[in-house]
């Protein structure tokens, strides 16, 4: 169910959010046997903030959307008291003694939170594979992964385990688990939201973000989580739109552009075919389809983790067995690569042909983006260019696994905002469609998604069993 | 040794005075608090805490740079420096590579400039403390003090000595308090330098091979250390070694530095842009705003002293040592020459003997700054007004001012309590006098036939009876009766 169906059963008194609480916790029992998605499941907090909340509904005429809502986080989302592992085993016994801002959000109209879920460790990955305690499985079929890094949060959503949960998204870690899954996923323009308390992966490429079973409610969140921070200077100091507001307003006369090297060689023709059928779909509701640009896709892959690995290999300097307990020993392999990676890029005599050579090019993939909105408003394209695999297929290869953000890595690198909607199936699998909108155009950008999934009914159809 | 230049660069760290850390809210006032009560999970560098740079100690920074004489960067940037050590919670300090607050300047050190290569802002760390818990050798850390506002400054291979050395040290711990941004507290580590010593022969313009010796945290051991290093250089070039670069810690209780580390072992720092700190501006318009806030710094007011007060260099150099004891010299003869109306440049002097001996003895003696002196510059110069109309005696007067900064109390009514008024009235001198003439009769005839020594003997008659008079006072009226 989404938000908004829930929300009005709340108002009207016909659920309450403790009964509420406990159904999501009975669901949660049942089917994250299935999924995996949840890295903990907290009912005691959660059936406390339900109190709270049902509180706040008895004496208040208008609650807010969120309130008495069960939602889930991913587990680098930090929470004060409540165990926050980044599905690594080197934070296995991390209780935080503070939270995460996008959490105090929540926590202050009253959101439910019923539990943490799984991802890559330190959120690196494209398939949560990478986690050090379970793989969570894709609902649509349990042989297949669920996408990443927010998979469990992705997961969680497509099998109904809980209305919404909040992701990050480095590279693509929110949008294309919610393609795989089919589930609406919003990665905002980097600043829109908080990143205090987010266990970082690249500091200058994250960013939180909704994965919802509709466009609305991801506006509806969007609208508690997000605004300025005073404990990030990464956050911006900027007016903030009732999201959820002006959905309906339609595209007509607005261009979209598809970037040539988008269905250019290495996009399964599956996904392209599902893609294509999806981008008539904008142009029957008014929409205009153009051809753009963005020349230097092909070394956003090689910049992006240049920059994302240098990042990390200082992000995780830390963790050096003396406060939290375990070794280094105790990371993933793809966690020691990246450090590997980072340390070399920056060290003496290759930090020049490495990092600030990625740097410079980054400048470059920014420009990419400015040029091609002077001529249009949205630029498309599948949102991950191969469907969801199947457990094993690229653990093997990391260059395989990197590939699989080839369309979603620019927009971190540009810090341009982008949303993945549910675009259509291929043989029963789901493929998203990928929007994205200029800086601190996230009005605009759901807007777009919304018209889309209204004319479609791809945001419908649920996983079978869950 | 004559056939030796010597050359020392300095990097000194000063931590700078403000409320908070340099990137978090945590109180920078760690001294003496109880270990880990002043953190944050920004400086425990906890996962997903975020630094936020402090405005106030980056504006501390940017008058450090204006009183080195330095350009200052509009454009300021963070950059992470990895290293591991266990009082750097992060494994990164957050510090300034290539774009500093504030980038070449200078000091005077005596006669001789010394060129400022750069100063940067950055962040303290945490601190160790090994001790024994119930039989265990164990190290704690307290990370207090991780996170507090640094500021390093760094020299040209400018210094020729360690005298010099010293001197330029001892000028930037002046100019640190002149502008108030630290308290530079020796004792509470608030100032630690580390020096890079090398010699070349004369004239030789490629330098030697520097070796940096690191953590020195007095001007005496400074001073030390670095002759130590310059006499063991030396004698390693004499019996044909090779100086190899290295870092090398100095040791107090033998006296001589020890290696720590070579070249070989020592850090890539891997610097980068800290990702989380977007660069801060500050424009020319704040810059010069800041510059307004500085007060007149030791080099100014040193000419200025020489120009309005005639005092020679050495009485200068005491007074403006510390400007607090300058200003408290300043306001007193002000004070002192509009109570007179008489040039301040007459009134320098006998202003300046008195602080350079009685304040500055007393200041030793009780181990006190001027501000905490019970004394005023307003009653001091009561009390100077009273010297000159002769109610008291210099002497006396020294007492008086004794008293003064033991009680507070206002010379006026310490002269009365202890009775050391001089008596210089001249209706009760005169009467005194008449006596002790109308009994020397004798003495007043041998003095006007021209007698001078009967005039000595006279004024001795009175000083007797006439207990406490000012004998200045008393020789005049002296003189007028026996006219
Ligand atoms: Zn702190």
């Amino acid at each position: 169910m989404t938000i908004k169906e829930l929300h009005s059963k709340l108002k009207t008194k016909q659920i309450s959010s403790s009964e509420l609480t406990k159904e999501a916790l009975e669901k949660i029992e049942k089917g994250n046997s299935k999924v995996a998605a949840f890295l903990s499941i907290t009912p005691e907090v959660a059936l406390e903030q339900a109190k709270h909340a049902d509180a706040l509904i008895a004496s208040e005429k208008e609650v807010c959307w969120l309130t008495g809502i069960p939602f889930g986080l991913k587990d680098v989302i930090v929470t004060e008291g409540i165990t926050t592992t980044a599905a690594s085993k080197i934070l296995e016994d991390f209780t935080p003694p503070y939270s995460a801002t996008v959490y105090e959000n929540l926590k202050s109209v009253k959101g439910v939170l019923v539990g943490k879920l799984n991802c890559d460790e330190f959120a690196m990955g494209a398939s949560t594979e990478n986690s050090a305690y379970v793989k969570t499985k894709n609902p649509w079929d349990l042989e297949r992964v669920p996408g990443g890094s927010s998979g469990g949060s992705a997961a969680a959503v497509s099998a109904g385990l809980v209305p919404y949960a909040l992701g990050t998204d480095t590279g693509g870690s929110i949008r294309q688990p919610s393609s795989f899954c089919s589930v609406v996923g919003l990665k905002p323009t980097y600043g829109r939201v908080s990143r205090y308390g987010l266990i970082p992966l690249g500091n200058s490429l994250d960013q939180a973000g909704p994965i919802t079973n509709s466009v609305e409610d991801s506006a509806v969140v969007l609208n508690i989580i997000a605004g300025f921070d005073p404990k990030d200077s990464t956050s911006v100091k900027k007016d903030l739109p009732d999201y959820s507001k002006n959905l309906s307003k339609g595209i007509k006369e607005l261009k979209f552009g598809i970037p040539k090297e988008y269905l250019a060689e290495g996009v399964d023709p599956k996904v392209k075919e599902v893609f294509l059928r999806a981008s008539k779909k904008i142009e029957d509701l008014g929409g205009k389809i153009v051809e753009t640009s963005l020349p230097r896709s092909e070394q956003a892959i090689p910049v992006y983790y240049i920059i994302m690995s240098s990042e990390v290999s200082t992000n995780l300097a830390r963790y050096d067995g003396i406060r939290f307990g375990k070794s280094r020993d105790f990371f993933g392999p793809e966690t020691k690569r990246r450090i590997m990676l980072g340390t070399y890029a920056l060290s003496s005599g290759y930090y020049d042909a490495y990092y600030l050579k990625a740097a410079k090019v980054r400048q470059l993939i920014f420009e990419d983006f400015q040029n091609a909105f002077e001529k249009v408003d949205f630029i498309i394209g599948p949102t991950s260019p191969i469907l969801p695999f199947k457990f094993g297929e690229r653990v093997d290869n990391p260059l395989q696994m990197y590939l699989a953000d080839l369309f979603t890595v620019p927009q971190n690198l540009a810090g341009v905002p982008a949303i993945s909607v549910p675009g259509g199936f291929s043989e029963g699998l789901p493929v998203g469609l990928q929007i994205t909108a200029n800086h601190f155009e996230e009005e605009k950008l759901l807007q777009a998604a919304y018209a889309f999934e209204q004319a479609t009914d791809f945001h419908k159809q649920k996983p079978e069993g869950f | 040794m004559n056939n030796y230049d010597i050359v020392i660069g300095l990097e000194i760290h000063v931590q700078l005075k403000t409320e908070s850390k340099m990137f978090c809210s945590s109180s920078a006032n760690y001294f003496g608090e109880k270990p880990n009560s002043r953190v944050c999970p920004t400086c425990l560098a906890l996962p997903g805490a975020l630094p936020v740079t402090n405005r106030q100690a980056m504006e501390n920074a940017i008058k450090v740079g204006l009183a080195l004489n330095c350009k200052i960067n509009n454009f300021n940037r963070f950059d992470r420096k990895s290293y591991f050590y266990p009082d750097l919670p992060k494994g990164f300090q957050i510090s300034q590579f290539d774009l500093p607050v504030a980038k070449d300047g200078f000091v005077m050190v005596g006669e001789r400039k010394i060129r400022i290569n750069r100063a940067h802002q950055e962040e303290d760390t945490g601190k160790l403390i090994h001790q024994e818990i119930v039989g265990d050798k164990v190290s704690l850390i307290d990370f207090n003090r991780s996170g507090v506002p640094l500021i390093e400054i760094v020299s040209e291979p400018d210094i020729t000595s360690a005298e010099e050395a010293k001197n330029y040290a001892k000028k930037i711990h002046q100019l640190m308090r002149y502008i108030g941004v630290a308290d530079v507290d020796m004792e509470k580590a608030g100032m630690r330098f580390d020096a890079n010593v090398s010699i070349k022969p004369k004239g030789e313009k490629e330098l030697g091979t520097k070796v940096e010796i690191k953590n020195i945290n007095s001007f005496t051991f400074l001073e030390k250390a670095v002759n130590f290093e310059v006499a063991r250089q030396l004698r390693a070039i004499d019996s044909g070694e090779k100086i190899i670069q290295e870092t090398r810690g100095w040791i107090e209780s033998k006296g001589e530095t020890v290696s720590q580390r070579t070249k070989e072992t020592s850090p890539d720092y891997r610097y980068f842009p800290d990702p989380d700190l977007p660069p801060l501006n500050f424009d020319s318009e704040e810059i010069e705003t800041i510059a307004k806030t500085l007060p007149e710094l030791p080099d100014a007011k040193t000419s200025r002293f020489e120009q309005d007060y005639h005092l020679n260099p050495y009485e200068i150099s005491v007074l403006v040592e510390d400007q607090n004891v300058a200003n408290w010299f300043e306001e007193t003869l002000n004070i002192y020459s509009k109570t007179q109306g008489i040039s301040k440049t007459e009134k320098a002097k006998i202003v300046s003997n008195w602080v350079q001996g009685e304040v500055m003895r007393v200041l030793k003696e009780l181990g006190i700054s001027i501000w905490e002196l019970k004394v005023e510059p307003a009653s001091f110069t009561e009390l100077l007004l009273m010297i000159d109309k002769n109610r008291v005696s210099k002497q006396a007067a020294k007492q008086v001012f004794s008293e003064m900064v033991r009680t507070g109390e206002m010379p006026e009514k310490i002269i009365k309590d202890l009775k050391l008024e001089q008596v210089s009235d001249v209706l009760e001198l005169g009467t005194t006098i008449e006596e002790v003439l109308a009994d020397n009769q004798k003495a007043v005839s041998d003095y006007k036939a021209g007698k001078d020594s009967s005039f000595d003997f006279l004024f001795g008659q009175v000083m007797r009876r006439a207990k406490g008079a000012n004998p200045t006072a008393l020789r005049e009226v002296l003189k007028e009766k026996l006219k």
